[in-house]
């Protein structure tokens, strides 16, 4: 397949700079360099032990005094760009959150991790992922990221979407669900969790990845760390700075309780299960 | 108003899970449906085949081999225009390719939707299925992928559709594939099996999954497993059932060595009946079993093995 390279807008093309490590240059056109920088999408969700519940009244899930948490793809995110950094390939990373000011607590984890400097898009507006794609845009046209890293997938919508959008607003490759990542030259070898195993793709850079669980382990940042995470910058903007329009295209009208199981028995042997399964459930 | 269907298809037909998306997209209206890729000549005719299908489209292009993201979504686009819902099965494919979809055409998608409401109002669950959220779209057109285990699956055979060629545009080549490690199994898919026996960090080591083989024969069942059983090497990633693994809803479950944690549940608490094995009779599964044997599973699955022998 033929392979064509986006242009970026506002990139720099510069001749003959240094090649970092893990990096080489595309010697077939102009030495197309800048430093790597790395954006990190962090979420702030229901931390993921929190038996969530339904509002009484319907509207919603009950959040209130609720435990909350970075979004445990995010962090997988956050420690595989920190990894890339301290391969060499990587030269800043950017944590990004989107929503409340309580966000900042989660663009501080991110700090902890390694992450240099932080953004706060500061919202109280309900944000879907097609606006998140455009905000995120927005800040990508700004900052010039080589790659964006983002969570497969928000443990409180459950949508898996806002990676693949923010590919497509930037016109960019997607590597979603990773399980092994790596930056050849110009190219971003992607290994992927797909149904019936795994796929790899080369993708072209500037890319788009979405983390999988195996990706890697996310550390635990350090007491320095997290002291030192306090002087690292973090600069609020509001959606409206970045020009875009954030209403919900998708209007939730209630929320409901899952139907709840009947509960079931305790049987004395492998003899009655079988027996069960067979004369009572017929499943067998 | 006409719906679009992305089909995914192997040399047994058309998948399992696209065939539960062609059934909700039936119940919006007419349903055309797209497979796409090389040497489509069986997969095109399996399509024709699924009953409630009014047209097969037919994308044979060597940059649509395997329904890489960036052209598949780029050929989706294209197409928009003659559609007013655009439809995937909630798998690694449609979750790949149906929100760049969505955000070429500037449309939120509509996530694993569990039930079809009306045209524009679909339940889908969400806080690994703590809460079915039913929600509306303003959006002009909407771009849906389909939780296989919430609708029944059209037949595999039955309709007589006409097909059509459409003839595919510049592709964007941003991407390659390089290579797959799929496994090959004798047992159903995990997402299609009418019984599932999932093995999970009580199994100890991979070798122990063995253990479950003669209980799946018997059953013709699939073998799944927790998160933490994949993350301990003893099966692949494939296995994994749960809110970010595969979300299956059999006849019947059987959960081994598996504690019962949140994220788990969600991906099988939808089965018709659910079996727990598991020594600890604290375990969280149980409250959501029909059938609990408080049980090492070390003993309990070669009697389970010879007792379904026996019978
Ligand atoms: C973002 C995120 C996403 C996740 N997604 C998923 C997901 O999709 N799917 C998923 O499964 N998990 C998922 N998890 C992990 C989940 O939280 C649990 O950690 C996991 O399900 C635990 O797996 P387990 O039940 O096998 O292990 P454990 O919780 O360790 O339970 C093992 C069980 O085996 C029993 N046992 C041990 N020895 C024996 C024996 N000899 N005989 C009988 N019983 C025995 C024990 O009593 C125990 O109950 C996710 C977690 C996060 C943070
Ligand atoms: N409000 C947000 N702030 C920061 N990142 C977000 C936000 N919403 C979504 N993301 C990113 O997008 C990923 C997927 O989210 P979703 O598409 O909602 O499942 C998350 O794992 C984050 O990386």
């Amino acid at each position: 397949m033929e392979r064509r390279r986006q242009p970026v807008a506002g990139l720099i093309v510069a001749h003959n700079l240094p090649v970092r490590e893990g990096i080489s240059v595309n010697s077939s056109q102009e030495a197309v360099r800048f430093p790597m920088k790395i954006l990190v999408p962090v979420k702030r969700v229901v931390d993921y032990n929190v038996k969530v519940r339904v509002k009484a009244d319907g509207s919603g899930i009950e959040t209130n005094g609720v435990k909350m948490s970075m979004n445990p793809f995010d962090e997988i995110a956050v420690e595989e760009a920190v990894r890339l950094k301290e391969k060499g390939v990587a030269t800043e990373i950017i944590a990004v959150s989107l929503g409340v000011t309580q966000c900042q607590e989660t663009i501080r984890t991110a700090l902890a991790m390694g992450a240099d400097r932080g953004i706060l898009v500061e919202t109280d507006a309900e944000l879907q992922p097609l606006a998140v794609a455009k905000l995120l845009k927005a800040i990508a046209d700004q900052e010039q990221p080589k790659l964006i890293i983002l969570g497969k997938q928000a443990i409180d919508d459950d949508m898996s979407a806002t990676g693949q959008m923010l590919a497509a607003l930037l016109g960019w490759s997607q590597g979603t669900f990773a399980s092994k990542v790596a930056v050849e030259g110009e190219r971003l070898i992607v290994t992927r969790e797909v149904d019936g195993g795994l796929e790899t793709v080369d993708l072209a850079l500037p890319s788009i990845i979405t983390t999988d669980l195996r990706l890697n382990e996310p550390r635990y940042a350090s007491l320095p760390n997290i002291m030192k995470a306090r002087k690292k910058p973090i600069d609020t903007k509001k959606p409206a700075d970045l020009g875009v329009d954030v209403t919900p295209r998708l209007q939730t009208l209630k929320v409901e309780e899952p139907p709840k199981r009947k509960a079931g028995v305790k049987v004395g042997s492998v003899a009655e299960l079988v027996e069960k399964l067979k004369n009572e459930a017929k499943v067998i | 108003m006409t719906s679009l269907v992305l089909l995914e298809f192997d040399d047994s037909g058309i998948k399992q899970p696209s065939r539960a998306a062609v059934a909700a997209a039936t119940q919006l209206g007419e349903t055309h449906v797209l497979v796409a890729g090389v040497n489509l000549g069986a997969a095109a005719a399996a399509a024709a085949k699924l009953p409630g299908v009014a047209k097969v489209l037919v994308a044979e292009n060597a940059a649509l081999d395997h329904v890489l993201a960036e052209p598949t979504a780029a050929l989706l686009v294209a197409l928009a225009p003659n559609y007013s819902h655009i439809l995937a099965a909630t798998t690694a494919v449609g979750k790949n390719i149906l929100p760049r979809v969505a955000a070429l055409l500037d449309v939120q998608p509509i996530s694993d939707i569990a039930a079809v409401v009306d045209a524009d109002t679909f339940v889908r669950p969400i806080y690994a299925g703590n809460g079915m959220a039913t929600v509306k779209s303003s959006d002009g057109k909407k771009v849906i992928t389909v939780r296989g285990a919430s609708f029944d699956p059209v037949a595999a055979e039955g309709g007589n559709a006409a097909t059509e060629n459409v003839t595919v545009g510049d592709m964007p080549g941003l991407s390659k594939f390089v290579s797959a490690e799929l496994s090959k199994s004798e047992r159903p898919e995990l997402t299609a099996a009418r019984v599932v026996v999932s093995g999970g960090r009580g199994m100890q080591a991979g070798e122990n999954f063995k253990l479950l083989d003669p209980i799946a024969d018997k059953l013709g069942a699939a073998v799944g497993a927790s998160r933490a059983a994949v993350d301990a090497g003893f099966v692949p990633n494939e296995y994994q059932v749960g809110q970010t693994g595969k979300i299956v809803a059999p006849e019947l479950y059987v959960a081994v060595g598996i504690s019962g944690a949140i994220q788990h549940l969600a991906g099988m608490k939808d089965s018709k009946v659910i079996v727990a094995i598991n020594k600890d009779e604290e375990a969280p599964i149980f409250q959501v079993a029909d059938y609990g044997l408080v049980a090492d599973l070390f003993n309990a699955l070669p009697e389970l093995a010879a007792e379904l022998e026996r019978s």
